[in-house]
């Protein structure tokens, strides 16, 4: 199973992702933004990180890298592709997703161990049942989910909302929620269930020796893993 | 030129002189310029180097010690740890949030310079008291500022220290430490060598930012016009950063690299010069070849200009395009500036004229040495006669505990650390919160255990005495984790040396790291100073940071603070009457007085010895140690970090409160399954061993003192930061 990593200059965990890719037992590989081509990957993931610096709005310049129709063609091919943090910014400017992520209600960046809440949904990228709390860290200072009214409903009812954030034991809490979101919305998916954004880090909750000592992440790796199977 | 310019530039009337017997004629303005930068306290070290040259440099470990651009101990596998801990106090007094960016931007060009990759950021700072807005203003702007710059370039930050005193209120302490790992085999040299290779500057182009940082910033003190320094300061760009550190170190993956070095202070002066000067040949510079921000730059400023994020690599001829194209990849902007000749000069040229050729060594290395008349201050008798065992002990003692626990000083930082990204890079077993940061590396069974550790009150007090205890405080820390301390860099931050009175506890403070030093058996690997920490007439308590660094051989084996339940409680070493200096004495009443706790090297040497012992033999389930706030703090936090409370025997002759709440050093407690085998443990090591008690239950109970929930410690210890800054 070989997994794309998709590297911009400025991103920060592209080898962390690469890293809990082998550690869960796949194959992983770092894409320049520079090609035009993804070779032959199972799944895509476009890592956290600030894409060229993100002085202006966070992912707006790294959806024009020129890496990025062949990412745009491997989505509608129905390829599994994961942003996390600034992947998931990414995916948002690109139109890949739906929505927005704009500067944290407490203007802070935060980073810290973040239980989120799985909620039924149509991703095939996770390996997790619907209502299990994960503990996944968060860091960054723009990670506040906006969207309309009306598409949140929509996606509701289509099941495009994947994450809330939580406190320990699942309660949907105003302190538990880490940027301000909108409904605590931390991760979402496409309409096709094969695009996801989370701005919680998974690669970073693989092995609880390291960070905040959870390997909970491994439900959205393992899933990812799992998902490239099944496309 | 003249004398009166030469003043402007910081540059005394015999400094003057001097510069004229170099040279044998008088110098050009580009000249002055580089003069009065390279032989700025900042750059020159000239009132500081003679007493650090005593400091102990070398060990079994260290592969290179001070002059170069960081210190370099040998951590096993072929691999080296690279770390330096550097100051950017006064750029973050007059603008915070850039001020403390480029700061933490500097220290990691450092670590790059030594072809390693750093893995980790740490910063220790000092502020005014909180209940002043403006100090919440600067505490604010000095995070953010790490915050942005450190989590944009991917370099996790796991640890430091904030602590605040009034001292500091006109005079900040920003400190930044940070840490590299590389490959033995690839480790840079900050030099150029051989006639013919060529230097690239990398990075940002150069601008008018900064123009003067090292000598109208860093090397005078504070007054009424610190407003207007504010050109002084430079801006950070960290995406420019993130790219040149991957550039650089893939030239030096590649082998390509002669020489590498930062610009910092002093810009492109400073970089040329000194590595000209270290590998003891001259270079042939063009001032024309330096990208501009703006065209119409004067030579004087494009040498002295502090743009930040750039880098000067020298590289073989044949080896330029190779260079320059994995620059391109990276998208840095990189261009050939200068020659590598012979001889020793350092000849710059500008529009085909030569603006200024100087000897590369009389810059760096043949600058003035001051011997600055140093004198023990008149006051510090009566400071150290007033008695702190004289003040009146508290009525309840839950209640001064959790007024401790809720203090400045003392409260959990988690307002702070919570900004930084501290798990980036996938190697932080622990990060902020606890005694030492410990980090995995990478590919090998061992972690790295890291502190940085300073205590300006005791040093107010006996600046040796104190400074040797910060040393032994960071040994102990870094012991704490379960590794073993190797070796320290350290940031001197003192007041202006002009006064006798801090030449003197500058003197004092570094006799007193060199003791400490050698007694542990962790030798400086380098370090900086800090002079001119003043704000009108008032000197900062000086402040030297210590940044150890150890090595833990098997990192499953590492401890932390966070005690189980139902296990022994078991303090290792001595607690007398010591309140000198203590958070108790300044929380309680204000006081500052009496004389730092006793040291004891021996002592701490044993502790060390023991606690990496136990630790290595799985035989402790945590350790912390007694620091600020004394052995009531400790146990606290203990609690805390673990939602467990524990019932302690205060058997003890003390009065109570000083027993609760004296800063006694070498002592730490640790908890374990049964207390037999870590009895007999500490006393074959000779180290005295208590048993306290026994952890459990949801308070802490210290029998007829206290009874505290553990859950209510918590909340007072989690809730002050947030509301002090609210």
């Amino acid at each position: 199973m070989n997994v794309g990593v998709v590297q911009f200059p400025g991103s920060n965990d592209e080898r962390d992702a690469a890293w809990a890719v082998r550690h869960l037992g796949g194959d992983a590989e770092l894409i320049w933004h520079g090609a035009t081509s993804l070779g032959s990957v199972d799944a895509v993931i476009l890592p956290g990180g600030f894409s060229y610096g993100d002085y202006l709005r966070c992912g707006a310049i790294a959806r024009f890298a020129k890496v990025m129709p062949a990412v745009m063609e491997f989505a509608r091919a129905g390829g599994p592709v994961l942003g996390i943090c600034n992947g998931f910014q990414i995916l948002c400017e690109a139109g890949l997703l739906p929505g927005a992520l704009v500067r944290n209600a407490g203007l802070r960046f935060v980073c810290r161990p973040q239980p989120i809440v799985v909620e039924r949904s149509i991703s095939k990228l996770l390996d997790a049942d619907k209502g299990e709390v994960l503990v996944i860290p968060v860091k960054h200072g723009e990670g506040r989910y906006v969207a309309g009214a009306e598409q949140l409903k929509q996606m509701e009812a289509l099941g495009q909302i994947v994450f809330r954030y939580c406190d320990l034991d699942g309660w949907r809490v105003q302190s538990a929620n880490p940027n301000g979101a909108t409904d605590g919305i931390a991760g979402v998916c496409n309409e096709a269930g094969n695009v996801m954004g989370m701005m919680p880090h998974p690669e970073h909750a693989v092995d609880a020796t390291v960070g905040f000592h959870s390997s909970d992440g491994a439900a959205v790796i393992g899933g990812l893993l799992k998902s490239a199977v099944r496309v | 030129m003249t004398v009166a310019q030469a003043a402007s530039l910081g540059l005394t009337e015999d400094e003057y002189q001097r510069i004229v017997e170099t040279l044998q004629r008088d110098p050009t303005v580009a000249e002055l310029a580089m003069y009065g930068a390279m032989w700025s306290e900042h750059c020159s070290y000239k009132s500081s180097k003679i007493y650090l040259k005593t400091l102990p440099t070398e060990g079994p470990r260290v592969v290179m010690g001070p002059g170069e651009s960081a210190g370099i101990i040998d951590i096993g596998d072929g691999l080296v740890a690279v770390f330096k801990l550097e100051s950017h106090n006064h750029p973050s007094f007059v603008e915070p949030v850039q001020g403390a960016a480029t700061g933490v931007g500097g220290i990691v060009r450092d670590i790059i310079s030594a072809g390693a990759r750093p893995v980790a950021l740490l910063d220790p700072l000092r502020f005014g008291m909180p209940d002043e807005w403006s100090q919440r203003h600067l505490l604010a702007g000095v995070v953010a500022g790490i915050s942005q710059y450190g989590n944009s370039i991917g370099i996790p930050t796991i640890g430091g220290e904030v602590k605040f005193d009034p001292c500091y209120g006109g005079n900040p302490l920003v400190n930044v430490m940070c840490v590299g790992i590389g490959e033995a085999a690839h480790v840079q040299r900050a030099r150029a060598e051989g006639t013919g290779n060529v230097a690239l500057l990398m990075g940002s182009k150069t601008g008018r930012d900064g123009i003067g940082g090292v000598s109208v910033l860093a090397s005078r003190p504070f007054d009424e016009e610190a407003e207007a320094k504010r050109p002084s300061v430079q801006v950070g760009d960290p995406f420019t950063e993130k790219v040149v550190i991957e550039a650089c170190l893939e030239i030096a993956r590649r082998g390509l690299l002669v020489g590498l070095q930062d610009l910092g202070g002093a810009g492109l002066c400073c970089a040329t010069s000194e590595t000209a000067s270290r590998g003891m040949v001259g270079l042939d510079l063009v001032l024309d070849s330096v990208p501009l921000r703006e065209g119409d730059m004067e030579p004087f400023e494009i040498l002295t200009s502090e743009s930040q994020e750039r880098m000067l690599a020298i590289v073989r001829p044949g080896d330029v395009e190779e260079a320059l194209e994995i620059c391109r990849t990276w998208g840095v902007l990189a261009t050939p500036v200068a020659t590598v000749k012979g001889g020793g000069n350092l000849t710059v040229s500008f529009h085909g004229d030569v603006v200024a050729d100087v000897p590369a060594r009389s810059l760096a290395d043949e600058g003035p040495t001051y011997h600055r008349p140093a004198a023990r201050p008149d006051w510090i008798d009566d400071l150290r006669a007033s008695d702190p065992l004289a003040l009146p002990a508290p009525k309840d003692f839950g209640e001064a505990l959790l007024e401790l626990l809720g203090s400045p000083n003392i409260c959990s930082k988690r307002w702070v650390y919570q900004q930084y990204d501290s798990i980036v890079q996938h190697n932080t077993l622990e990060g902020p919160g606890g005694d030492a940061a410990v980090l995995r590396i990478e590919g090998t069974p061992r972690a790295l255990a890291i502190s940085t550790d300073g205590n300006g009150r005791w040093c107010q007090l006996d600046p040796k005495v104190g400074a040797a205890h910060a040393v032994a405080e960071a040994a102990r820390n870094v012991a704490c984790s379960g590794a073993r301390p190797v070796a320290i860099t350290n940031c001197l931050n003192f007041g202006n040396p002009e006064h006798p009175e801090v030449m003197w506890q500058f003197s004092e403070a570094v006799a007193g790291i060199g003791e400490a030093c050698i007694a542990l058996g962790t030798p400086v690997t380098g370090g900086n100073v800090s002079f001119y920490n003043q704000s009108g007439s008032t000197q900062i308590h000086p402040t030297p940071v210590i940044g150890m660094v150890g090595i833990l051989e098997d990192a499953s084996k590492r401890v932390g603070i966070a005690w189980p339940n139902d296990h022994a409680v078991i303090l290792l070493g001595e607690t007398r009457a010591e309140l000198g200096g203590s958070e108790w004495a300044w929380v309680a009443h204000e006081h500052l007085g009496g004389t730092p706790p006793a040291l004891d090297l021996d002592a701490e040497r044993r502790l060390l010895f023991l606690l990496a012992e136990l630790a290595e033999n799985d035989l402790i389930a945590s350790a912390h140690d007694c620091s600020d706030g004394g052995l009531g703090v400790t146990l606290a936090e203990c609690a805390i970090a673990s939602g467990v409370g524990a019932t302690i025997e205060a058997a003890t002759d003390l009065d109570p409160h000083m027993w609760l709440f004296s800063e006694s050093a070498a002592r730490v407690v640790v908890t374990a399954p049964t207390r037999g085998v870590i009895l007999e443990a500490a006393s074959k090591a000779g180290v005295p061993a208590t048993v306290l008690g026994r952890t459990g239950g949801t308070h802490l109970r210290v029998e007829g003192l206290v009874d505290l929930e553990v859950a209510e410690m918590a909340a007072t210890f989690e809730g002050a930061l947030p509301l002090l800054l609210s």
